[in-house]
């Protein structure tokens, strides 16, 4: 079993009027299945309302099922013995970097985690060390996270989340809030923790680029998955990705448009470097 | 109605010892009608700056003149600013506390005074202008998707009938086409009503794609102030302060450098695929030549 399994997951919540009466029943993840293997790097996208938070919550027991499985690990996240071995196992970083970090100091609140784990203080210390080192953060250990900057303040938020050593971390659009060259530099920490540290990412974003080193991509729409595959296979599919409401990175979407026009791009063109070799290519058909 | 900010600072926490020049003696002019991008990284004074415009804070030296009238001045109506420059916040959504969408587009007019028929007239106006349907008038304002109640947000803003319309991050945390479709709305509201937009952002992609220019913020001072394509030149520049040029501009950098002579000053896709096609064309030409 991968480190992450689903099974058949429905899950629906009662919705209430003002005076508390039944108004409806909304299933926001509607039959999901799928399978994450360790060390993959697994994007989920999706318009706003079309499931994929709700079903990242289940991936480290914030929610339960309402039908269906989910297993962190192999354990069941119903389970209430394994709850906090799931939370261990499948850490979870959110969308407003000031919602998450409560230490007055960066390594007091990387330290948390751990600490409420029973971790004995010395190797509390070492993990707080190497997690902020990992996220490029270890020179603002002392800082007060007021003086951090957005980027700054989210990559201490997956430093703490990393020092509790998951095998797995879901981030729920962690650079929606931020600048340009914070959105770098997180997810240049999150590519290393996957690639270096082997640490398995489930990333959901609504920024494209974001994408594109990712191992698998799914795509919900009305808590279905209705699209899935590499990167690659899912943005060659330009005009139902437009009807579920979501975009494809620039690079791709001028060549998907020269393609309209009649050069001979291929679909599914993911960088700048590919982008220069396809019109390359395009130049020496020229010739012929 | 022109706004011109004359050497404006704004210092937080002035004689303290954590003491922060946000604004740094600040120039600048906004005539009527523009639609402006406002970018900087986080910390570069934006979000200071354009609550001194509708006086919502005050500058701590310098002068702010609304249409020829010194914001500051005894005399003068700051209640009036603030109908006439109007401010959506980030997460404009927060402000919604109706019952129904309709009393809350209302609220802002109902503060102006005016009278019954009025104010409801502004309000069906508003909800109109933001493309919102008529069922939804009546609705709660949480029943809503969030693109659907942001816009509700702006026309409780609209219904007081501002001249200059500041909207601070109006695509954060929405999808991809709810991003386009509140920008198309905002770029239409400008056609049709002539308004002056001021759009704080930090996406590249979205500000070259609707403005006629770019103010940029570093530090607390502005760095740039030109036309899109002039500011996106200095592409190195911006990604030295944490910016960058929209992602099209890189993919026209790399095939110039790669030996393609086509032009680099592209800021948007329907540019760039003119561009290259004008490349080909050529390129064809020249063989036929041969």
């Amino acid at each position: 079993m991968g480190i992450i399994k689903v099974r058949d997951l429905i899950y629906e919540y009662i919705r209430r009027d003002e005076e508390g009466n039944v108004e409806g029943i909304t299933t926001a993840v509607d039959d999901v299945s799928l399978d994450i293997r360790q060390g993959d790097f697994v994007a989920i996208l999706g318009h706003n309302g079309s499931g994929k938070s709700t079903l990242a919550k289940h991936l480290n027991a914030i929610l339960y099922p309402t039908e269906g499985t989910v297993w962190v690990d192999g354990k069941d996240t119903r389970d209430d013995t394994a709850v906090w071995d799931i939370r261990q196992t499948a850490g979870m970083v959110f969308q407003n970097p000031d919602n998450q970090i409560i230490g007055q100091i960066v390594e007091e609140d990387v330290g948390f985690g751990p600490e409420n784990m029973g971790v004995p203080t010395r190797e509390i210390w070492e993990r707080v060390e190497e997690s902020l080192k990992a996220v490029g953060m270890y020179e603002f250990r002392k800082f007060s996270p007021n003086k951090l900057s957005g980027g700054q303040k989210q990559r201490v938020s997956i430093a703490g989340v990393i020092a509790m050593h998951p095998k797995c971390i879901v981030l729920d659009e962690p650079t929606a809030m931020l600048d340009p060259r914070g959105r770098k530099e997180v997810i240049r920490a999150v590519r290393a923790l996957n690639d270096v540290e082997r640490i398995t990412v489930i990333l959901i974003t609504h920024y494209m680029e974001e994408v594109i080193y990712a191992d698998k991509v799914y795509v919900m729409d009305k808590g279905r998955i209705t699209l899935q595959g590499t990167p690659r296979e899912v943005f060659s599919e330009v005009e139902r990705l437009k009807e579920l409401r979501l975009d494809v990175p620039q690079v791709t979407l001028l060549a998907h448009g020269l393609r309209r026009e009649g050069f001979p791009m291929p679909k599914g063109v993911l960088t700048n470097q590919e982008f220069v070799e396809a019109i390359d290519r395009c130049v020496s058909a020229l010739g012929s | 109605m022109p706004i011109i900010l004359d050497k404006v600072s704004h210092v937080y926490g002035a004689d303290t010892a954590m003491a922060v020049r946000a604004l740094d003696s600040v120039s600048l002019v906004i005539p009527d009608g523009q639609f402006i991008g406002l970018i900087g990284h986080t910390g570069s004074g934006k979000s200071t700056l354009v609550q001194h415009l509708n006086g919502l804070m005050k500058a701590t030296s310098g002068n702010i003149y609304f249409n020829g009238e010194d914001i500051d001045a005894e005399d003068f109506d700051k209640k009036r600013l603030r109908s006439k420059v109007g401010l959506v916040f980030q997460y404009p959504e927060h402000q919604l506390f109706e019952t129904d969408v309709f009393s809350d587009v209302c609220f802002g007019p109902r503060n102006l005074g005016l009278s019954k028929k009025e104010i409801e007239l502004r309000a069906y106006e508003a909800l109109k202008l933001v493309g919102l349907e008529d069922d939804y008038f009546y609705q709660s304002p949480f029943d809503l998707s969030g693109g659907q109640k942001r816009r509700v947000a702006i026309a409780g803003v609209l219904a007081m009938k501002p001249e200059v319309l500041i909207l601070d991050e109006p695509t954060a945390g929405l999808d991809p086409k709810g991003r386009d479709e509140i920008l198309d709305q905002i770029s239409r509201l400008k056609r049709e009503t002539g308004i002056t937009v001021l759009l704080v952002s930090h996406s590249m992609d979205d500000v070259a794609k609707y403005v006629d220019r770019i103010i940029v913020m570093n530090k607390g001072s502005v760095m740039y102030d030109d036309d899109p394509r002039e500011v996106f030149r200095h592409y190195r520049e911006l990604e030295e302060i944490g910016l960058a040029a929209p992602q099209v501009t890189y993919i026209m950098k790399d095939l110039r450098e790669h030996g393609c002579d086509v032009s680099d000053e592209i800021t948007s896709i329907g540019e760039a695929k003119e561009e290259i096609k004008r490349y080909f064309t050529k390129l064809v030409a020249a063989r036929k030549g041969r």
